[in-house]
């Protein structure tokens, strides 16, 4: 493959150069050449993402998980009876690697069993920003060191996806209390889940009344407006907002349908097929997460939510009161364990010593 | 007049007929004229379609201009009850009907209170029936209580949550449970199996008494047996709600439209709302005769039982008070007749000591 005698047009479909002569004119030099060279890079160190579901329980997320990545990610059978239901809220992360085309992804998914199923769900989502936050340490700390890692391995939440009852009122105050606070920390995804309960115009005055609910809330999910880099992203991601949050239904299962063979979800008085625009919006979240914005989440998790959690930790060591979550960035001797909660702090000093030196280096 | 055995007279004209085999029809002519009650409470969270169910069984529209709060209102909001009466009639038998519903049941982010407010409200129901009941005119008692609670579970779960398990535990002595699967049409029909016997499972778990339907008897005829037996295996039901018509087949039926199909309210093949609209109405009689008989009476003994110390309650106090007045007037008298008795005595010992004895008292 001469990359030479490729024609220019091949290039990205988001062209993000900024106004050149056209090659032709003062002879070809072959820049672009480092648009393949990138690619096969890639190809060979392979992709990596991760993300979060979160939602009561029943309302089919591992079924959405295993419909997303076509294989089964995880048994999306009912827990046996005499299995408790979770007191506290526990996380749990399957991993998998799935090769399509030669690329390969890294995916992580996290599930949280036990979310909004107690009596009293308050603070059920403390679990749940302090093990993002813990992500965020991790890769802090491996950042921080002095001799690192060629590819720091990245365990941070890309994007968590929230799954909302479909109850076809409002948001209840739970999904609002929840999203105001993880809206801050990571990229949220809303989707109205279990929506083959719902009319068409059921889903559309839901959708309506959601939007209203957020916006009055000021919680911001992705696509968030302010990143919007230019004006062809505005576009594109108005078209979403709009959307926002997809009615979606999860299947794993595949019917005959006038011959062909689709995943769905068979009734006796009819066959719900997934990847049907007319019937869910279950296209348009797999596209959002995969086909399209999927670098742009994992971009928008290390420049924009790392970069705070970053600021947030250099600052406070020094000078503000721990906070839950809070972790003694010095590196203490052998003596101490591994830092996983509030700790006694060696000296003051020194920990600011540490960090200045640090924020000095990174600067 | 002497009496048969009603075995050998069935026919009028038979001497010796006396004629009470009649009585039944008067009865039926009696209620008929007075007209039925029924309380009917419905409880489950928000969003799980209560009042379009309640509006298709009744076929009227019981919550004409609702306004649905949004969720800034729910968070300071506690359960609040709202009672609706209607009065239906059919073939000029009169029902008044009242519906309680529950609204913000389970809305809120810690729901531990949230099953206070039901449960006083059918307290007081029941204590205003006993103190109805122990008054003095007991002709015109208006029987409030409540006589059969529907409980919406949720068809998202993988069965009872820890509220739903909770509030039943805490209500099955006071009322009799009838469970339903709210919004069935989200669940195929492997999945509606799995998850009734879930429920029925963790309901025998937990040891909740849910309102059992009588067995027929064994004189009714086959089909009434078969039709109870029916009913009795598809408990809990699972139910879709609906009062628009849509066009279905060339005819008009109640249902919800999707893209992928209609799911018709009155088919039985699609969702168990005629079993439910039947054994409502079939054994309205029966869950009236079992709110007064088990529930009714549990109430009342408990109450009589506590009743001496409790203040509020004149009606139980006042026999005690009775007594101890009672009881109090015969020491006065004994006390009496004791100081007339001394006085004899001095009278008949002295003058004089008598009047200053006299004083002592």
């Amino acid at each position: 493959m001469d990359p030479l005698r490729q024609s220019p047009s091949r290039s990205s479909s988001r062209a993000s150069s900024p106004r050149t002569l056209p090659s032709e004119m003062l002879g070809y030099v072959g820049i672009e050449a480092v648009l393949d060279q990138l690619k096969i890079k890639a190809m060979k160190m392979g992709f990596e993402f991760n993300i979060m579901v979160v939602g009561q329980s029943g309302l089919g997320k591992s079924t959405m998980v295993n419909t997303l990545f076509k294989s089964k990610m995880w048994k999306s059978t009912m827990p046996g009876l005499g299995v408790p239901t979770p007191q506290t809220l526990q996380l749990q992360s399957v991993t998998h690697v799935i090769e399509e085309s030669g690329v390969k992804l890294k995916l992580t998914v996290t599930d949280t069993p036990g979310f909004g199923d107690q009596i009293n769900n308050d603070k059920c989502w403390d679990p749940i920003l302090g093990y993002i936050n813990e992500q965020y340490e991790h890769y802090l700390q491996e950042e921080i060191l002095i001799t690192r890692q060629r590819h720091i391995p990245d365990t941070r939440v890309h994007c968590c996806v929230y799954f909302v009852p479909p109850t076809g009122h409002w948001l209840r105050p739970l999904d609002i209390e929840f999203l105001r606070r993880l809206c801050r920390t990571v990229n949220v995804v809303p989707v109205i889940a279990r929506a083959d309960s719902l009319t068409i115009e059921e889903r559309e005055a839901f959708r309506h009344r959601i939007q209203e609910n957020l916006k009055t809330h000021g919680i911001e999910v992705y696509p968030q407006q302010c990143f919007d880099e230019d004006i062809n992203d505005k576009i594109l991601n108005s078209k979403i907002r709009e959307r926002i949050p997809f009615a979606v239904v999860g299947a794993d299962q595949e019917h005959i349908v006038n011959g062909r063979c689709v995943l769905g979800r068979k009734t006796k008085w009819g066959i719900i097929e997934v990847e049907n625009m007319a019937h869910c919006e279950f296209p348009l979240l797999r596209d959002l997460l995969i086909r399209s914005h999927l670098q742009d989440l994992k971009d928008i998790t290390h420049n924009v939510h790392y970069e705070n959690y970053r600021i947030f930790r250099l600052n406070e060591s020094h000078v503000l009161p721990r906070g839950p979550g809070w972790v003694n960035l010095a590196r203490a001797p052998a003596s101490v364990p591994a830092p996983a909660g509030p700790q006694a702090n060696p000296g003051p000093s020194k920990v600011g010593g540490w960090a200045k030196d640090n924020s000095d280096e990174e600067c | 007049m002497s009496k048969q055995q009603p075995t050998q007279f069935i026919n009028p004209e038979t001497p010796g007929y006396v004629g009470f085999a009649n009585l039944p029809n008067q009865v039926h002519r009696k209620s008929v004229k007075k007209g039925f009650e029924f309380t009917l409470m419905v409880v489950g969270e928000s969003g799980l379609g209560k009042s379009t169910l309640i509006n298709s069984l009744f076929l009227t529209d019981l919550y004409p201009e609702r306004v649905i709060p949004g969720a800034a209102e729910k968070i300071e909001r506690t359960v609040q009850i709202e009672a609706s009466t209607v009065e239906i009639e059919e073939r000029g038998v009169k029902l008044r009907l009242t519906v309680v519903d529950t609204p913000g049941y389970g809305d809120a982010i810690n729901c531990r209170d949230c099953f206070k407010t039901i449960i006083s409200y059918i307290d007081e129901q029941f204590e205003r029936y006993l103190h109805d009941e122990s008054g003095l005119n007991r002709r015109h008692i208006i029987d409030n209580r409540v006589h059969c609670c529907f409980y919406f579970i949720s068809p998202f779960g993988h069965g009872l949550k820890p509220l739903d398990v909770a509030f039943m535990k805490a209500i099955h002595n006071k009322v009799n449970i009838v469970p339903v699967i709210a919004k069935a049409d989200t669940l195929t029909l492997k999945e509606r199996e799995r998850l009734k016997k879930r429920i029925l499972d963790e309901i025998e778990e937990h040891n909740i008494k849910i309102y059992h339907l009588p067995d027929a008897e064994s004189d009714e005829d086959e089909d009434f047996k078969e039709q109870t037996r029916l009913l009795k295996a598809s408990i809990p039901f699972s139910v879709v709600g609906s009062n628009q018509l849509i066009e279905a087949k060339g005819k008009k039926v109640r249902g919800r439209l999707y893209p992928w199909g209609v799911v018709e309210v009155e088919n039985p093949e699609h969702n168990d709302f005629l079993k439910l609209r039947t054994m409502l109405i079939t054994h309205m009689q029966d869950l009236q005769e079992v709110t007064q008989d088990l529930h009714y009476e549990n109430f009342r003994s408990e109450r009589l039982k506590r009743g001496g110390r409790k203040v509020e309650n004149e009606d139980m106090n006042k026999d005690q008070i009775l007594l101890e007045k009672e009881a109090e007037l015969r020491r006065m008298q004994e006390m009496i007749a004791r100081m007339q008795a001394q006085m004899q005595m001095q009278m008949q010992g002295g003058d004089g000591d008598s009047a200053v004895h006299g004083h002592h008292v």
